[in-house]
């Protein structure tokens, strides 16, 4: 079996406010394979894009990885710790944009207002041109402009010879998550993080741009993370699924296994939760008891204690659980399953 | 939920907005430093320690009689005292400091009688030398070519110089309020008229049309009747930025649909105003006008420097600068420049205020 | 966008008719008029003239007609490039204003030149490292710069060079060159003296311009494009420049047209104070005399020079900004 693209260590990134340290990510781990998909899912505040902001090295001051390894491997090659490069460094910039790239949430103010589209990903092919094309002359205007819109008919815009030269709000929402895309993949990353791809645009346009995704996947086989709320887009589309809450991994898996016989009492809740076609009409929707903590008030012992139904007391209480295999490819960090495995102090 | 935020839930917007402004350290010691300034201009009397407006050529260009809080070990404050030489060549004073003779102050001395806010009968001063014959000789800042005390008359400078920063942004405050409220609730003919309106004055170069105003007023008006007329001018062409503001606010409001419940509540329209959208930026206009005091105080300075605005035998801090004006001068007697820092301090205070205030008050940040 | 320009130029004229109303009702706004002050000025110094010498000069200089024939003859004249007589030098406007024109124009320019070459590195530099030490000095001295009124600045600058340096720093020229005709040895004076001022000058421009950057940018730096930019591999240098940058900048360009004519206001107070051959201290006295013509033309030239300045910024906003450009039409 190939080494995994990408592998998440025990990552810890804390923010220091002034009111005191924000542990948003708390020992996560997690791997990427060659051209999988990866889902992580997990409610607003739980750290999963400050994660990946931290495989990039783009998290904002005041917060800074504290701890553990993000491994990165190349085509072959020995795996780089991107948590020890420098993140303003020439080693880290290399990385951006032509290995791991990034579509960021909110596409409608991803792009600046004052560049065309066409020469944003211009700069991004012409940045990394040593990267994506080692061997050849320097790219011409023409080439690279020939290029952007070879790239742009690749992701559905139509016309995409004028749209080279609109202005990214001249665009709709769809078109722009689009040519955000297209910007993404323009200098072929071996990884793709994609940061809410679907939150902010209609339910239509988002069905598109998810059969997009599936289908650049396969032709390029770049392995993609995917980083949601929603339950039904991970459904769809990841093979692996990574559930956080409060800055750690409450469990992860294979898509089927956690979505027909999941392991931890957060995941059961919320698969509980989302309103289906099949459940009975009338009745209550189930919802998580409680709300989410402050990021201020962690509970001691597993964060998941005081909103859970299953709850030990006196253990759940006082010791994080270790994430721990269930079953084949399954994980969970859960008293119920691994009694005896708890975080070192 | 935690006490804390239980506290900030049920809190009313102005207890949120001064616990947001408690927490810019800077803006508090600014206000306190306002607080100190605007008591001097309620009781300039109590503060002074001579007469601002005795002259005696004879004690002209005094140096500055620094106030020692200790003599020795005990806590007895004290100035040295001055001596003085007539110069056979220039015929002028020469002053020395003579630290070894000292002069011991006391604080709240019985000095020269006054009332109290224009009312109370009283003699207390904040400072003045313990012996009574050695009241004259204490002057904290020296003394101009006319032998008046610089302290004194920086009192007094500060309580117009101050009041009429107060008074103007309080006059261009309400002008702006009332006209741009009428133009951005009413609309219509009103809307575009009070709009060119703006246009045009804000079309107008500030300096030149205030140096005009102010040239324009006869020679032979009273203190009080300059102040005044220095006042309304001031606040005549500082009042269209604001004015602006409000209307664009009262436009947005308008649309706003708890403007819409009201209406259809059946509520009055002067209420719905006054009750409802009004204080929704209450505290921006707050925060805004105190940011616009230091412009006007700066401009009255300036018009009084020039000889436009204050003129003597009032007192304001521009009127002090005047003396500064001749480079000789200063380099004879530097702490004629005094009230220059003061100028800077208060706007500085003015500005960091404002800034705090501005921050606390709007309601997205944080 | 040329309808745009082309709308604004039209206007032109009709503003300018409404302020020289404005202008000239301000100027003869005193009580009396130049002859009355200059009568004044006589008795106080010892001389005196007649009743009829009086009368006749008043009808010389026109000063007997109605307030609004005095406005026609101006208007005519204007209108006809004439900027009429100076009622207390007794020499064509054009003349006293020109020369000085020139010198304000060139303290204006280099005021602004050294604000902005300063301004808006600081004010990057220190919104790219906010909390350092860095940005706090800089913080410090902006409050401190914007405090201070410019008249006392230079008070404090002329005495501090004087007093410790012995240079007697007023005027723009070396007592020598002042009414020298111009000669390249007459610029590198002009260049010698006339940095101090327009340091005066830009100091507080300089203040205000630096924290509104270090404001601008903080926001800009915050949003989305910024993250993508950086994501993409850009150097923080390039990105912050290429993007967010130029972004800050565009409001404060809208100001340039306010600026100038500002600084050509801001110079009156300051040239009075250093003495430098300025508009200002003409005005100044044109003001105080009631010399009408010469005040009243030299504001409606403030009043021209502030509509053209707004137009420019606007201009340069909308070249600046396409959002502004497209939409506008």
């Amino acid at each position: 079996m190939t080494a995994p693209v990408l592998e998440v260590k025990g990552l810890r990134v804390h923010f220091a406010l002034d009111e005191g340290v924000v542990r948003a990510v708390d020992g996560v781990s997690f791997t990427v394979e060659a051209s999988q998909v990866v889902g992580i899912v997990g409610e607003s505040g739980c750290g999963k894009s400050v994660t990946m902001k931290a495989a990039l090295q783009i998290v904002e001051p005041p917060g800074r990885i504290v701890g553990g390894e993000i491994l990165w491997r190349r085509d072959g090659g020995p795996a780089i710790d991107l948590a020890q490069l420098s993140p303003k460094g020439a080693a880290m910039r290399a990385i951006r944009g032509a290995e791991i790239a990034l579509i960021p949430q909110e596409p409608m103010a991803a792009f600046s207002p004052v560049h065309t589209v066409g020469d944003q990903i211009v700069e991004a092919l012409r940045l990394h041109e040593r990267q994506w094309r080692p061997a050849g002359s320097p790219l011409s205007r023409g080439e690279a402009r020939a290029m952007t819109v070879d790239l742009f008919k690749s992701v559905g815009i139509s016309m995409p010879d004028q749209r080279v030269d609109a202005y990214p709000w001249q665009l709709s929402g769809g078109l722009r998550q689009r040519a955000m895309i297209a910007m993404a993949l323009s200098c072929k990353p071996r990884l793709l993080i994609a940061d809410e791809p679907t939150t902010a645009i209609d339910v239509t346009t988002q069905a598109q741009i998810l059969n997009l995704l599936r289908d650049l996947q396969r032709r390029h086989g770049t392995a993609i993370v995917f980083i949601t709320h929603d339950l039904g887009v991970i459904a769809q589309m990841a093979r692996r699924v990574v559930v956080m809450y409060l800055g750690r991994v409450m469990e992860q898996g294979p898509v089927d296994r956690i979505f027909h016989a999941p392991a931890h009492p957060y995941t059961r809740a919320l698969l509980k939760s989302i309103p289906s076609v099949h459940s009975t009409p009338r009745t209550l929707l189930p919802t998580i008891t409680g709300s989410i903590p402050h990021p201020l008030g962690r509970p001691r012992g597993c964060p998941f204690h005081p909103r859970c139904p299953d709850a030990i007391p006196g253990v759940c209480t006082e010791r994080v659980p270790a994430l721990r295999p269930v079953s084949p490819e399954q994980l969970a960090s859960c008293f119920l399953h691994s009694p005896d495995e708890a975080e070192p102090a | 939920m935690s006490t804390t935020e239980e506290r900030i839930s049920v809190a009313s917007n102005w207890r949120l907005v001064w616990w947001r402004f408690r927490r810019h350290r800077l803006a508090v010691l600014s206000a306190l430093v306002l607080a100190v300034l605007y008591a001097v201009v309620l009781v300039p009397d109590f503060a002074s320690t001579h007469d601002p407006e005795a002259t005696d050529a004879r004690l002209a260009f005094m140096p500055i009689q620094r106030l020692h809080l200790f003599d020795g070990w005990r806590l007895a404050p004290w100035v040295p005292a001055v001596t003085g030489k007539r110069n056979p060549t220039t015929l002028r004073m020469e002053w020395r400091i003579d630290e070894g003779r000292k002069i011991p102050v006391r604080f709240f001395v019985a000095g020269q009688p006054y009332r109290l806010l224009g009312i109370v009968p009283a003699r207390v001063h904040l400072l003045g030398a313990a012996a009574a014959e050695d009241r004259e000789r204490v002057h904290l800042f020296g003394t101009d070519r006319l032998g008046r005390d610089q302290w004194s008359r920086l009192v007094y400078g500060t309580r117009t110089s101050m009041t009429i920063g107060l008074t103007a942004v309080t006059l261009s405050v309400i002008l702006g309020v009332v006209l741009g409220g009428i133009s951005g609730y009413i609309g219509g003919l009103a809307d575009v008229v009070i709009q060119r309106l703006i246009d045009l004055l804000q079309a107008l170069p500030t300096i030149p049309v205030w140096l005009a105003l102010t040239a324009a007023l006869p020679r032979d008006w009273s203190p009080q009747q300059v102040f005044l007329a220095i006042t309304v001018i001031l606040s005549l062409v500082g009042w269209t930025t604001l004015g602006r503001e409000v209307r664009g606010r009262f436009l947005a409001l308008r649309e706003e649909d708890f403007v819409l419940a009201a209406e259809l509540a059946g509520v009055s329209r002067r209420r719905i105003i006054v009750r409802h959208m009004v204080p929704t930026f209450l505290s921006h206009i707050i925060a805004t006008s105190t940011l616009a005091i230091p412009a006007m105080i700066i401009s009255e300075t300036s018009l009084s420097f020039l000889g436009l605005g204050i003129r003597p035998p009032a007192i304001s801090w521009g009127v002090l600068l005047q003396e500064a004006q001749n480079i000789q001068t200063v380099a004879l007697a530097p702490w004629l420049l005094i009230p220059g820092a003061v100028v800077i301090l208060s706007v500085l205070a003015f500005n960091l205020v404002g800034d705090g205030l501005r921050d606390a008050a709007d309601p997205y940040s944080q | 966008m040329t309808r745009f320009v082309l709308k604004r130029l039209l206007l032109l004229p009709v503003l300018l008719f409404v302020f020289s109303v404005a202008v000239f009702a301000i100027v003869q706004a005193p009580p009396g008029d130049f002859l009355t002050t200059y009568v004044a000025t006589l008795a106080s110094s010892g001389s005196s003239i007649s009743a009829e010498q009086i009368a006749a000069l008043r009808q010389e200089f026109g000063l007997d007609q109605p307030v609004w024939i005095q406005y026609l003859k101006w208007m005519q004249n204007l209108l006809s490039g004439n900027l009429g007589l100076s009622l207390e030098y007794q020499r064509p406007n054009a003349e006293l204003i020109g020369e000085r024109l020139v010198l304000t124009v060139v303290l204006a320019l280099f005021a602004f030149a050294i604000t902005w070459i300063v301004a808006i590195p600081a004010g990057i530099y220190s919104a790219m490292h906010p909390r350092s030490v860095f940005d706090y000095v800089l913080t410090l001295l902006n409050y401190v710069g914007v405090a201070t009124p410019n008249f006392l600045l230079a008070l404090v600058l002329m005495w501090v060079a004087f007093a410790y340096f012995g240079l007697s720093a007023t005027g723009l020229f070396s007592p020598d060159l002042v009414d020298a005709p111009w000669s390249a040895a007459r610029v590198v004076d002009l260049l010698k003296h006339v940095w101090l001022p327009a340091v005066v000058l830009g100091v507080a421009g300089t203040a205000r311009l630096t924290r509104v950057m270090r404001a601008n940018l903080l926001d800009e730096l915050n949003k989305p494009y910024v993250t993508t930019a950086r994501a993409k591999g850009l150097s923080e240098w390039r990105l912050v420049l290429r993007y967010p940058a130029r972004l800050a900048l565009n409001p404060l360009v809208s100001t340039i047209g306010w600026y100038l004519p500002l600084l050509f206001s801001g110079s009156l107070i300051v040239a009075t104070v250093m003495n430098l051959p300025n508009i200002g201290p003409l005005l100044l006295r044109a003001l105080i005399n009631q010399d009408m013509y010469l005040a009243g033309s030299i504001l409606l030239i403030y009043c021209f020079l502030t509509i053209v300045g707004t137009l420019i910024s606007d201009i340069l906003l909308a070249w600046l900004d396409p959002r502004i450009r497209i939409e506008e039409g």
